[in-house]
């Protein structure tokens, strides 16, 4: 078989995290009722006019800049004209000529594994409305139209068709994402709508020049079905190159239950959005000291703290990776370790305890119920010998199902660690008599068996023993045998 | 003399002196209306109930001696391509026929404010394409000086109801001419103000790089008074210039002295009407009589004029109509079997025949493969046009045309032939391409007693010399006086 | 200079349903017109820049407050065909 290689170039939609619309004063707010967020001009009734948003305009800018974009002095607005019912205007109000941003990169992988791919160029642009085919189960004999997501700021991110593998695709979207999440210009939520990606593939034998046919894959709903559905295009277009089949270039819906793409083969009309300059708005000029003055806004990014994280707290790279690849994440973690100074100790509850837990209920940092100073709370009380690790495991889980306070916690339960050692020679007594057998054959040289008499005593302390100070008095009572 | 024959400026007079109160006017208007209207056509949508309720209540706010707005009372007519919030805005076309609109356009918000009486919208070439008032879905208007003939258009309901009396003042949009021919036509005066003077927040568009909505009066008086309420920066308004706003009255000074008055060769060319030719040189004499200093200029563009409008205008419209296609509003048409044919029902049924025309040219011209070929060479030239005017204006204060190259035409005579009523704009278009002001006023009849209208055109926000110039020569002459017997 | 077939394809990307009349006189008018317009290609405009705008404005920004939207009723007002407080169309077939 011969050989191949992948070509994939991603277009990426966010919604930037305005208040208000980009060319109105609707909120943008999620999940309201129908048809309540708009206003004459989001819903394009005759005679309204757009009005830029400033704060949509600084976010794009900062993005272009974090994706090391030029910037060009002037760009301009253009119309996109396409009918469809989601688009009031049946225009699109967007970019084409002389974009926001072009000519960027972005970097992904780790430090042994670096690879750049280009950022041809960065538009911004005007969200459309959203279509409903049915309510809850019902079929409907029709299409609904809500408009209130119309008019939402969008910023369209093409990449050049640098992108080798699904899997590198996959790299791509989520540092780009961490990256945007990072500058705090989008949430990024696919679940939400707030982040969509349409790919386009093509795949061609090695060593030729020119681009195999391509498809623009659509209809994924999250980065792992983006890179399924790009690792079934592959396999499909191998197959029928391989087959001699001709590729015809043509727009594929990814089929999520199934795993498979499909063509649209509906009567696609020929594309010809007749561009052109769009007159109600006027150009976008971006003065060198407003670039610089938004370059400052540019906090660190996901790569830059993964460094620091290195050499500040002494992190292995794996663990830097994994608290810098969601900046709530990383925000956590030094917020935790603000008041709580040992770094170790506190990756290693951030990484298991907490990331775990939220799994589980599959939730984000950010809807943790146990806040960083919480954590670090309970991370004291350990260290100061309050309570045992093992209690403070049991406490944290308490934490997270509750959102109590760890000291409530330990009150309520009466986890405090016994230190007393009067109280734990007491107990200790007992299970000796209690366990003739263990204490003999330690007496024989058996070592083992200690742990046994130790697991006996923390029983009977539901746990509450120090550990050490256990360890410590059975070994002085049996060697006074 | 009825109160509806008087100006706005005499109007406000009389009131201030406590003669005549507001609901008399609008009475008189729609006495006046109901004599003459079933002629004419000069609207579409009548508001007589709620133009006394104002009326009543600002009669009220003045026996209570609150302050009162500029034009406090007085009538005005809006074009119907003007959102009045809870009132229909139907451009005059089929596809807008029960909108109603749920906001106010930001000039129909500043005339509340002033204090102005909504009488009206009036009737228009369906979306303001035309230049006859021909294209209306609600039928045509007629010109008050001789009923076979056209008003002008495409503000022609507005001409006409300022010039039968129906109204006060009116107001009108211009994109190629829409306010000045009508205003010749129909011998009373329109001013097109400098894009971007007054908001368009409210205007439905046409071709929104050349729309520019102005007033129209039975004299320079008062389009000035209504410039003073009309114009100003808003925030709606990506495109409205955040200038000030000179008191526009203060320019009526009876004085050219030393105005440096420009005549374009390329505007007296063959095609000008011999008639309109002699009134035009006529109206120049008077000037230059009366201490204006006239010089031959050359705007070397000029023929190319109608070329690049025709291009720019249909562009700009086919995306600003695209959204006439009853999902949110508007017509839709009834029995379709799926979206594509709704669509294209909808539209082919709702638009009128120039309408999709130049729906069509547009749609052409930007579609692929031709968008360097005509759009982007259109706005090339549109360069050069703008340019003429920019070394114009150098040597001159204010450049002296007709206004149309002849006077109105039967009704009827050009609706074939889409090409000849096109070139019926060829003065008026330039100063929409290079976005200078306007104004026609009338400086003559023809033999067949039809009016004959002056353009004056000035540099970018230089309204105030037209309106000293056009009050000036108003002053030596009683054009402006005649009216028309109905 | 346009042809019917050209027509038809303009018509299509409009949106704009013709009657055959209509085609036939749309296709003589059209290239009557584009033929006049023609005569700017007398012109060398090689090094001219286009006007979109004769305005030398930039930069106009509104700030990202929210301001109230109309109510759902309003907004809803003018549709020929509701549903469940949407508007409603023909199916759309993806």
């Amino acid at each position: 078989m011969a050989e191949y290689e992948t070509v994939i170039g991603l277009e990426v939609h966010v919604q930037l995290k305005t208040k208000s619309k980009l060319f109105c004063g609707c909120s943008t707010e999620f999940g309201a009722p129908p048809n309540t967020h708009t206003c004459p001009v989001c819903t394009g009734m005759p005679g309204v006019l757009p009005v830029v948003n400033r704060q949509a305009v600084e976010y794009a800018i900062k993005s272009a800049l974090a994706l090391n974009c030029e910037v060009p002095s002037r760009s301009i607005f253009a119309r996109k004209n396409y009918f469809y019912p989601d688009l009031p205007k049946n225009y699109q109000i967007s970019q084409y000529e002389q974009p926001l941003a072009q000519n960027g990169y972005l970097e992904i992988g780790t430090d042994s594994a670096k690879k750049r791919v280009g950022i041809a160029r960065i538009n911004l642009e005007e969200d459309a409305g959203k279509l409903l085919h049915n309510i809850g189960s019902r079929e409907i004999d029709g299409s609904l139209v809500d408009f209130n997501r119309c008019g939402v700021p969008l910023l369209e991110i093409v990449s050049s068709p640098d992108i080798k593998s699904p899997e590198e695709a996959y790299t791509y979207l989520t540092t780009l994402k961490n990256i945007l999440r990072y500058l705090e210009v989008s949430d990024c939520d696919m679940e939400k709508g707030s982040l969509r990606c349409d790919a386009n593939v093509s795949v061609r034998l090695v060593g030729k020049k020119e681009l195999g046919v391509k498809a623009e894959v659509k209809n994924m709903n999250s980065f792992r079905a983006i890179q399924k559905a790009l690792e079934y295009e592959v396999t499909r277009q191998i197959k029928a190159l391989e087959s001699e089949e001709r590729i015809v270039q043509e727009t594929r819906l990814w089929d999520e239950k199934k795993e498979r793409t499909y063509s649209m083969r509906s009567k696609e009309e020929a594309h010809d959005y007749r561009y052109f300059p769009e007159p109600d708005l006027v150009p976008l000029v971006a003065e060198k000291k407003r670039i610089e003055n938004i370059r400052k806004t540019i906090s660190e990014l996901p790569d830059m703290r993964r460094q620091r994280f290195i050499k500040e707290y002494k992190l292995s790279q794996y663990d830097a990776g994994v608290l810098t690849s969601d900046k709530a994440l990383a925000d956590y973690f030094e917020q935790v370790v603000k008041s709580y100074n040992n770094p170790k100790m506190v990756t290693n509850w951030v990484m298991v305890e907490l990331l775990g837990r939220l799994n589980t209920v599959n939730k984000q940092v950010r809807e943790s119920p146990v806040s960083p100073g919480q954590l670090a709370d309970l991370l004291k009380l350990m260290d100061k010998g309050i309570i045992s690790g093992k209690i403070a495991k049991t406490v944290f889980e308490e934490m997270f199902n509750t959102g109590k306070n760890p000291q409530a916690i330990v009150q309520e339960q009466k986890l405090v660690q016994i230190t007393d050692e009067k109280e734990i020679s007491r107990i200790v007594e007992e299970v000796l008599k209690e366990n003739p057998d263990a204490v003999e054959e330690y007496g024989k040289g058996k070592q083992k068996a200690i742990g046994h008499l130790v697991g006996q005593v923390m029983r009977k302390t539901q746990g509450k023993a120090n550990p050490q100070l256990v360890n410590k008095i059975l070994k002085e009572r049996l060697l006074k045998k | 003399m009825e109160l509806c024959e008087l100006t706005g400026n005499e109007l406000l007079k009389k009131m201030e002196k406590k003669e005549i109160s507001s609901e008399e006017i609008v009475r008189s208007v729609y006495n006046r209306i109901n004599q003459v209207e079933n002629k004419l056509h000069s609207f579409v949508t009548l508001t007589e109930e709620e133009a006394s309720l104002q009326a009543r209540n600002i009669d009220g706010n003045m026996r209570k001696g609150e302050s009162r707005g500029l034009l406090a009372g007085i009538p005005v007519a809006i074009k119907d391509n003007m959102c009045i919030k809870n009132v229909k805005t139907t451009c005059s076309s089929h596809i807008l026929e029960n909108f109603i609109s749920p906001y106010e356009a930001t000039v129909v918000k500043k005339l509340r404010d002033a204090g102005a009486v909504f009488i009206g919208k009036t009737n228009m070439d369906e979306f303001a394409m035309g230049s006859s008032t021909e294209n209306s879905y609600f039928g045509i208007t007629r010109n008050p000086w001789d009923l076979d003939y056209i008003p002008g258009g495409s503000s022609g309901g507005s001409a006409t109801a300022v010039a039968s009396d129906e109204t006060i003042l009116a107001i009108g949009s211009d994109t190629g001419g829409s306010i000045r021919q009508p205003a010749a036509c129909c011998g009373v005066v329109g001013l097109k103000p400098t894009y971007g003077r007054v908001s368009r927040y409210g205007l439905v568009a046409f071709a929104s790089s050349l729309d520019q909505i102005g007033p129209f009066g039975k004299d320079v008086e008062d389009v000035a008074l209504l410039m003073n309420v009309i114009s100003g920066y808003d925030e709606n308004d990506s495109t409205s210039v955040n200038v000030e706003v000179p008191d526009f009255t203060k320019s009526l000074i009876e004085n050219v002295k030393g105005a440096k008055i420009g005549i374009p060769r390329e505007y007296f060319v063959e095609g000008l009407d011999g008639e309109v030719e002699r009134a035009v040189k006529e109206a120049i004499e008077l000037l230059e009589k009366l201490g204006a200093k006239t010089l031959q200029i050359s705007l070397p563009h000029t023929e190319y004029g109608v070329a690049v409008y025709y291009l720019i205008a249909p562009s700009e419209a086919s995306a600003n109509l695209a959204r006439y296609d009853g999902v949110r509003y508007g017509y839709r048409s009834p029995e379709t079997e799926n979206l594509l044919e709704e669509y294209e029902k909808t539209r082919g049924e709702g638009f009128g025949a120039e309408v999709k025309r130049r729906i069509m040219l547009g749609t052409y011209a930007l579609s692929s493969g031709y968008y360097d070929a005509y759009y982007l060479k259109a706005q090339k030239v549109r360069t050069l046009i703008k340019k003429d005017f920019d070394e114009a204006f150098q040597k001159v204060d204010v450049i002296v045309t007709p206004t149309a190259p002849t006077t109105a035409f039967k009704i009827g005579e050009k609706v074939d032939d889409p090409l000849q009523m096109y070139l019926s704009d060829i003065f008026t278009i330039s100063a929409n391409l290079a976005g200078i002001p306007g104004i026609s006023l009338p400086c003559g009849f023809s033999k067949k007693g039809l009016p004959i209208g002056l353009q004056l055109l000035a540099k970018p926000f230089d309204e105030e010399v037209l309106l000293r110039i056009a009050y000036t020569y108003e002053k030596n002459t009683d054009w402006h006086k005649r009216k028309p017997a109905l | 200079m346009i042809t019917k077939k050209e027509v038809e394809y303009v018509a299509r990307l409009a949106r704009l349903k013709l009657t055959e009349e209509e085609k036939e006189k749309y296709t003589k008018q059209l290239g009557d017109i584009l033929e006049y317009i023609n005569k700017l290609n007398e012109l060398d405009t090689e090094k001219v820049e286009p006007t979109s705008h004769v305005l030398r404005l930039s930069n106009v920004f509104r700030e990202d407050k929210v301001r109230p939207s109309l109510k759902q009723e309003e907004i809803l007002a003018n549709a020929p065909e509701v549903e469940a407080s949407h508007f409603k169309v023909k199916k759309v077939i993806e």
